[in-house]
């Protein structure tokens, strides 16, 4: 493994792969915060230099985290397909990069080349490629899924629905509910981040969620985001869940932090099969964001973007229906403007995807950092021309519960029309049926909450 | 560890959402709706883009947030209340923002100030900072003090010297009670602004804050502001857990209540 290059004059020199790895990354506060970044530009030029001439065999010979102290190594280890692996080993990071990018790599291509990539190697293709590169790339890979209904279809634009209320007020979740369903938002999942964690609290939200879905027949799923072990005593207690979610790290440290590991998730997987209320094969939501494993001080002096590629290595286990980065939520000094927000929300839906996972992006900010909504605004827009599977859908993208700016159902309505995307199928036929869309736009009933407060009024 | 507050039906959602912007096939139905929630609902589109006025009014309410972030305390309210101020290790506002751990750690020079002006091993120890939000502070200092004094004086305890400290993180609490030894120490701090309110301050609170304190040791309570956990209840409530948490000597997960 070649270490070392002279680069304008200067001889750079790397320790190991993890320190090449760390500074090949793009500027991001987080890897200053754990003091691994490249000290300047030249020098991350350098390490990007090296990794583009290391060969996959390198990255899968030289583990950042050694398999027999981390079970998220030890599962991406032994997801690698060995035929394929053997056929793409001695390929140097470039020509990953450029195979990626040609006319060569169709939609098959990509399909049986995953099987041989480790999520390292992802990420370190990840640091040589641009932010053009990332959306041309991921746009010519589709992951479709199916829990109640199917997701991710070419040309879709999908949208959770995200009422989520500062005190759990059931009527006032459904009212930011039917707001959503006014704009056509909601065939991703009906998702609430509850405030109160008990499973009496996550059994209403879902009973309620699901009484909607059936009184108007929406093709849609549900899910409350409380901790795992919390749904999964909601369900043993009869609560209606189509999906099961927890957020992942990328090391099984970093999972500890959140209380879970795969013997853990294993059990889940059992339950939700077994007692969720969905008809489909994919039955969890996962969600992610850069940095989580540093704030937990679980990190291994890796770099965040290789730590996010992990935990897609490691949320692929489960088939998911449906994983989110929650790109901007944890702060400045993880990722501290816009720029690296948009460059994060790129890097993390291409990796999710190039390891076959259906991803979507929560397009957001916390008001400490240096960014607005316009740079959301644009960062949606990149991501609808790269394929996502889905957005966030917020009231005006305002999260009153977790005081924090994602994307509003505005925002999924336009992308959509900007760009030609439709919603899902089943959930564009549901809206068609309710008057609420024809020909892919929105008629002048839509936007209009009490549209469905009406029905409820009157039935109830 | 993380208290929240019920919120108080009368002024539940302040004022910002109370104006309909659409003519809904339902209009009671709407009303109805608003009550229930502050989230940004009802507020129409033209095309797929919302109303003129439901982004001027998001844009202001950002602003509102973005300013309390880089603000700066109002010099006269802490001369109202005596407090002196002191700094903890960051030199700009964006590396204070970076790095969490720079705002931890008073400077020398702080130390040095609160050994020379401050009780040692006082019973209660009273800290205020500005935190994420400066106009945290400006609105809710004035109410909470006098309130939180006066609970200290039911209850029967006494406080030390209480002084302000600019750009302070949470565990700044556990580098100000290795220094002064405190028995109890209430860190009046500003939070993260959200869009509801920028004007919000938690209160921490610590039996025995040494370096190496869990943050299931602390108790915190949350969300104090007008639309929220009104200032004098917070004050007496402060007092109220302090009593609690010197009678077990404990605080955080482990008091009982």
């Amino acid at each position: 493994m070649i270490k070392k290059i002279r680069l304008l004059n200067d001889t750079y020199l790397f320790k190991d792969l993890k320190e090449i790895m760390a500074k090949a990354n793009e500027e991001k506060s987080g890897d200053q915060l754990a003091g691994i970044a490249a000290c300047d530009a030249k020098e991350r030029l350098a390490a990007k230099h090296v990794l583009a001439d290391l060969t996959l065999a390198d990255i899968r010979n030289h583990p950042l985290i050694p398999p027999e102290n981390d079970e998220v190594s030890r599962l991406i280890e032994e997801q690698v397909d060995e035929r394929v692996y053997e056929f793409i080993s001695n390929w140097t990071v470039a020509e990953l990069r450029e195979f990626l990018l040609s006319e060569m790599a169709r939609p098959p291509d990509i399909e049986r080349l995953r099987l041989g990539l480790t999520s390292e190697m992802v990420a370190a293709v990840t640091k040589i490629m641009t932010n053009m590169d990332l959306i041309q790339a991921a746009s010519k890979i589709s992951v479709e899924t199916t829990c109640n209904h199917t997701i991710g279809q070419k040309g879709c634009l999908a949208g959770r629905a995200q009422p989520n209320h500062p005190s759990d007020h059931i009527m006032g979740i459904r009212a930011s509910l039917y707001e959503a369903l006014a704009y056509g938002v909601g065939d991703a999942v009906i998702g609430i981040n509850p405030v109160i964690d008990t499973a009496e609290s996550v059994k209403s939200i879902l009973t309620m969620t699901k009484e909607v879905i059936d009184s108007w027949a929406i093709p849609t799923q549900n899910c409350v985001l409380a901790h795992v072990t919390t749904q999964m005593r909601a369900i043993k207690d009869g609560a209606p869940a189509d999906l099961i979610f927890q957020s992942l790290g990328g090391t099984e440290l970093a999972n500890q932090s959140f209380g879970i590991d795969i013997k853990l998730l294993d059990e889940a997987d059992e339950l939700i099969h077994t007692e969720g209320t969905a008809q489909g094969p994919n039955r969890w939501y996962f969600e992610t964001g850069q940095g989580s494993e540093l704030s937990s001080d679980a990190h291994h002096l890796v770099d965040q973007v290789t730590l996010e590629s992990r935990c897609y290595g490691l949320a692929k286990r489960y088939k998911p229906f449906i994983v989110n980065t929650v790109v901007g939520f944890i702060g400045p000094e993880y990722l501290y403007d816009s720029k690296q927000v948009i460059r994060a929300g790129l890097e993390d839906h291409f990796m999710g995807k190039l390891q076959g996972l259906p991803m979507g992006v929560d397009v957001c900010y916390t008001n400490h950092m240096k960014a607005d909504q316009n740079d959301m605004e644009n960062l949606a827009i990149l991501l609808g021309s790269a394929g996502v599977n889905f957005l966030i859908g917020v009231p005006m993208a305002d999260d009153c519960m977790l005081n924090y700016q994602s994307t509003s159902f505005h925002d999924i309505a336009s992308v959509r029309d900007i760009l030609g995307l439709r919603p899902t199928p089943a959930f564009e036929a549901w809206l068609e049926k309710n008057g609420l869309m024809e020909n892919g736009k929105l008629t002048k009933y839509a936007g209009d909450p009490s549209f469905f407060h009406q029905k409820t009024t009157l039935q109830a | 560890m993380f208290e929240k507050e019920p919120l108080k039906a009368p002024n539940m959602f302040g004022t910002k959402n109370k104006r309909t912007l659409i003519d809904g096939v339902n209009k009671a139905g709407i009303e109805e709706m608003l009550r229930t929630t502050p989230a940004r609902i009802a507020v129409g589109r033209t095309g797929t883009r919302p109303k003129t006025k439901a982004i001027l009014q998001f844009q202001l309410d950002h602003a509102a947030a973005i300013d309390a972030v880089s603000g700066e305390v109002d010099v006269s309210y802490l001369e109202e209340f005596d407090l002196f101020s002191v700094d903890t290790c960051f030199e700009t506002k964006e590396e204070y923002l970076k790095r969490p751990d720079k705002g931890r750690k008073l400077t020398d020079e702080a130390v040095k100030t609160i050994k020379a002006r401050c009780e040692y091993r006082p019973q209660v120890q009273i800290v205020v900072s500005d935190g994420l939000s400066a106009s945290a502070i400006d609105t809710n200092l004035e109410n909470v003090l006098p309130a939180l004094y006066d609970s200290l004086k039911v209850n029967n305890l006494s406080a030390g010297t209480p002084f302000f400290v600019k750009g302070g993180r949470v565990a700044c609490m556990d580098h100000i009670g290795e220094v002064l030894q405190p028995e109890v120490l209430v860190l009046l701090i500003g939070e993260r602004p959200g869009l509801v309110s920028a004007n919000s301050m938690s209160a921490y609170i610590c039996y025995r804050p040494r370096f190496g304190v869990q943050e299931s040791n602390r108790n915190v309570i949350s969300n104090i502001h007008p639309g929220g956990t009104p200032a004098v209840e917070a004050g007496a409530h402060i007092g109220t857990l302090l009593k609690k948490m010197i009678k077990q000597k404990t605080s955080g997960v482990a008091l009982a209540f």
